[in-house]
């Protein structure tokens, strides 16, 4: 199966004004195939949004290049996407960010049909774009405000739809949304993955959301990715401690309360990102290799960046998990 | 011993642009003392408009009827005065966007100390006093530094940290507080739970956490208020709440949210949406979203009925609800 969306070393730095820069992904590689969802999870600031804007050329990444079906993205201020890459759209967390406020529903859907689309059968489009995400033909004549937060959300889809797409990125869609809402919009955006045999790179902070919908999931810490496992593999057994700690941290339900557990810390600074493994500082297990950044090291079919890993450097009375 | 805070029968309308908008209706609920009661329910149901009804903060031109009653108090009997004093001693309360309450140009220190100054009369040297010791409980690192910080030098749990410590200044008996980890990561999220309860265990205070993930009520609460359409359809210990639920819409609500450890792959949203204010049907609220609608449910809202161990639902019907279990 080749690969769709192929991220391959990225880093993206951003500079400020006297005060140096700061590498908010520092070399992440990452590939989803057709058919497939693959989940980004990773505290707020972990550098989620700056591989997302990097991945469908909204920025520039300082290093490492992005593959769409096999051609390099390129990054493009505001000129026109060349064809091949309108295959390749993203959804932003705040429908305002793909929806202007100013003009219908119908006329910015239209704006992303194809213009070998003529006639009434541009119009028919609109219709069906609409139906897809489960709102009536009604909603072209009406202007982003007066619906739902939901409903804004399944407009934006619509909207990234339009051209066709074979690969969304999906930078948390659903965050701002209750349970209700946000399995609405979960599930629209699993079917269309499925029914179409897209890609899709879904991005949230909510570990139990992704564990629901993704076959693959990612975890991002301080601009890395510290582990990559088949999802259920990953909950199940996972073999880096921050993820057993963002697992640790998801509420249960249960018969009597229980907090969930806490993880010491907070995350640091990326301009100030600690030396060997980031983690560190928050690690309940840190040992003396941890002094040295850990490569990611194959583990047959998934992948950690911790040491406890290595059989040659670990006690082996200490499991990651 | 009386519930520190007793409401019965409360009921709010807001002026709207086509007349008067009913949004919540006969809302009944008890905080004792030291307690953690949740309150749940989709964005819309009136979790936010009974927060501000109980300090005070409805928009002008709301109509309240009902009682309230706080630590023998009649608060809607209140005139500013009398809720200058409530706020500033007796119910607190914290905010899902805690920067919007925090002063962006002020420094944390400043904001603390001032609110003190204010509400309590202490002077300078007490109120810093005061203000480092409660950086300190809410378990911001370095206090004395964090004193002189601006809330944008802050992460989002630090700053929702330190809306805390300034609720937390005036030593009130009861905090409100309005979905204050919605906005955050789990792993933050985490240690604002361990506060509260920490909190609760340390100093008794009561709170009463608004919230619209189940998952949060579980972990942290031991009694509930399952809210929809502006009224409360279920109420019990959390724990038998949400693991045998008696309405069709907690259960539903269960079903729509992921399953932690037990992930089946589907999420089973509930179709539609909740009523907007004054277009609920005439009979039960829910009944257009509910799958186990009967005609009988058509007639008048349920009114709470007891169903079982401190608990009461609001169903005509009660069907036999299948919940996965998790
Ligand atoms: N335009 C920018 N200029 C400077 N720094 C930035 C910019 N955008 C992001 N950063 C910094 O880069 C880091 C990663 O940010 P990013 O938005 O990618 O995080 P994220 O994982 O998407 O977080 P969240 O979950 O809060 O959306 C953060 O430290 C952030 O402050
Ligand atoms: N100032 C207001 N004027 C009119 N309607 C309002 C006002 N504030 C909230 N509402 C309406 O009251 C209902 C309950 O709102 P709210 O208490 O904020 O819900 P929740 O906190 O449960 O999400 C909603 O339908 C909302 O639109
Ligand atoms: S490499 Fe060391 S510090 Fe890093 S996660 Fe593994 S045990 Fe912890
Ligand atoms: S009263 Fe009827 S419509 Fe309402 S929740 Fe019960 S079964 Fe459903
Ligand atoms: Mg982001
Ligand atoms: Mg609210």
């Amino acid at each position: 199966m080749t690969d769709l969306l192929r991220i391959t070393d990225v880093e993206v730095e951003y500079r400020f004004r006297g005060r140096g820069r700061v590498r908010a992904v520092a070399g992440v590689s990452l590939d989803v195939a057709p058919g497939q969802i693959v989940g980004l999870v990773g505290e707020s600031g972990c550098g989620k949004s700056s591989l997302a804007r990097a991945a469908v050329g909204l920025t520039a990444p300082s290093a490492g290049e992005v593959r769409y079906a096999g051609r390099p993205v390129t990054p493009l201020g505001w000129r026109r996407r060349p064809g091949a890459e309108i295959g390749l759209q993203m959804v932003f967390q705040n429908p305002y960010a793909s929806l202007n406020p100013r003009r219908t529903i119908g006329a910015q859907l239209l704006d992303g049909v194809a213009e070998t689309v003529t006639g009434a059968a541009r119009r028919d489009r609109v219709g069906e774009l609409l139906d897809r995400v489960g709102m009536p033909a009604a909603a072209a004549d009406r202007y982003p405000h007066q619906f739902s937060g939901g409903q804004r959300q399944r407009l934006a889809i619509a909207r990234a739809l339009a051209p066709q797409p074979k690969m969304i990125i999906a930078d948390e869609p659903v965050t701002a949304l209750d349970a209700s809402s946000q399995a609405q919009v979960v599930n629209l955006l699993v079917g269309l993955v499925r029914d179409l045999d897209m890609g899709m790179l879904f991005i949230s902070h909510d570990l139990a959301l992704v564990h629901e919908i993704a076959d693959v999931t990612a975890v991002m810490y301080l601009g890395r990715i510290v582990e990559t496992a088949p999802t259920r593999e990953l909950w199940r057994d996972p073999r880096h401690p921050y993820t057993r700690a963002l697992i640790d941290a998801v509420p249960q339900i249960g018969p009597t309360p229980r907090l969930p557990g806490t993880l010491a810390g907070e995350v640091p600074d990326p301009a100030n990102a600690p030396t060997g493994c980031r983690f560190r500082p928050r690690c309940p297990h840190a040992f003396a290799p941890c002094g040295d950044q850990p490569p990611t090291l194959q583990l047959g079919g998934r992948s950690a960046a911790c040491w406890l890993n290595d059989p040659t450097v670990a006690p082996a009375a200490v499991p990651a998990h | 011993m009386a519930p520190l805070l007793d409401v019965d029968s409360l009921a709010v309308t807001l002026p709207g642009p086509r007349g008067p908008l009913p949004i919540l209706h006969d809302v009944s609920l008890t905080v004792d003392e030291g307690e953690l009661v949740g309150i749940a329910g989709e964005s819309g149901c009136g979790k936010s408009l009974t927060a501000q009804t109980l300090l005070g903060l409805l928009p002008p031109g709301a109509t309240v009827t009902g009682s309230a009653r706080f630590a023998g108090t009649d608060l809607l009997g209140l005139d500013n005065r009398g809720w200058r004093r409530v706020r500033g001693g007796g119910i607190a309360m914290v905010f899902q966007d805690s920067t919007a309450a925090l002063h962006p140009m002020l420094t944390i220190g400043r904001q603390l100390t001032e609110h003190m100054r204010v509400h309590l009369r202490m002077d300078r040297r007490a109120a810093n006093r005061r203000a480092v010791e409660l950086l300190d409980q809410v378990r911001i690192p370095d206090p004395e530094r964090a004193m002189r910080a601006y809330p944008h030098q802050f992460s989002g749990g630090m700053r929702q940290r330190a809306a805390i410590a300034i609720a937390l200044a005036a030593r009130p008996r009861l905090l409100i507080a309005d979905e204050p980890t919605t906005a955050l990561d789990v792993t933050v999220q985490a240690g604002i739970l361990a506060l509260l309860d920490r909190l609760r265990a340390e100093t008794g205070l009561a709170v009463a956490f608004i919230t619209h993930d189940l998952g949060v009520l579980s972990a942290l609460t031991t009694r509930g208020y399952i809210f929809y359409a502006g009224r409360v359809v279920e109420t019990g210990p959390t724990g038998a709440l949400l693991t045998a639920p008696t309405h069709p819409y907690t259960a539903a609500l269960l079903g729509a949210r992921p399953h932690g450890t037990q992930a089946v792959g589907t999420l089973r949203p509930i179709p539609g949406g909740p009523p907007a204010p004054g277009e609920a049907p005439p009979g039960c609220p829910f009944q257009p979203r509910c799958g186990y609608a009967q005609p009988s449910c058509g007639t008048a809202p349920p009114p709470l009925a007891p169903a079982g161990a401190d608990r009461s639902v609001a169903c005509v019907v009660r069907p036999h609800l299948e919940v996965a279990t998790r």
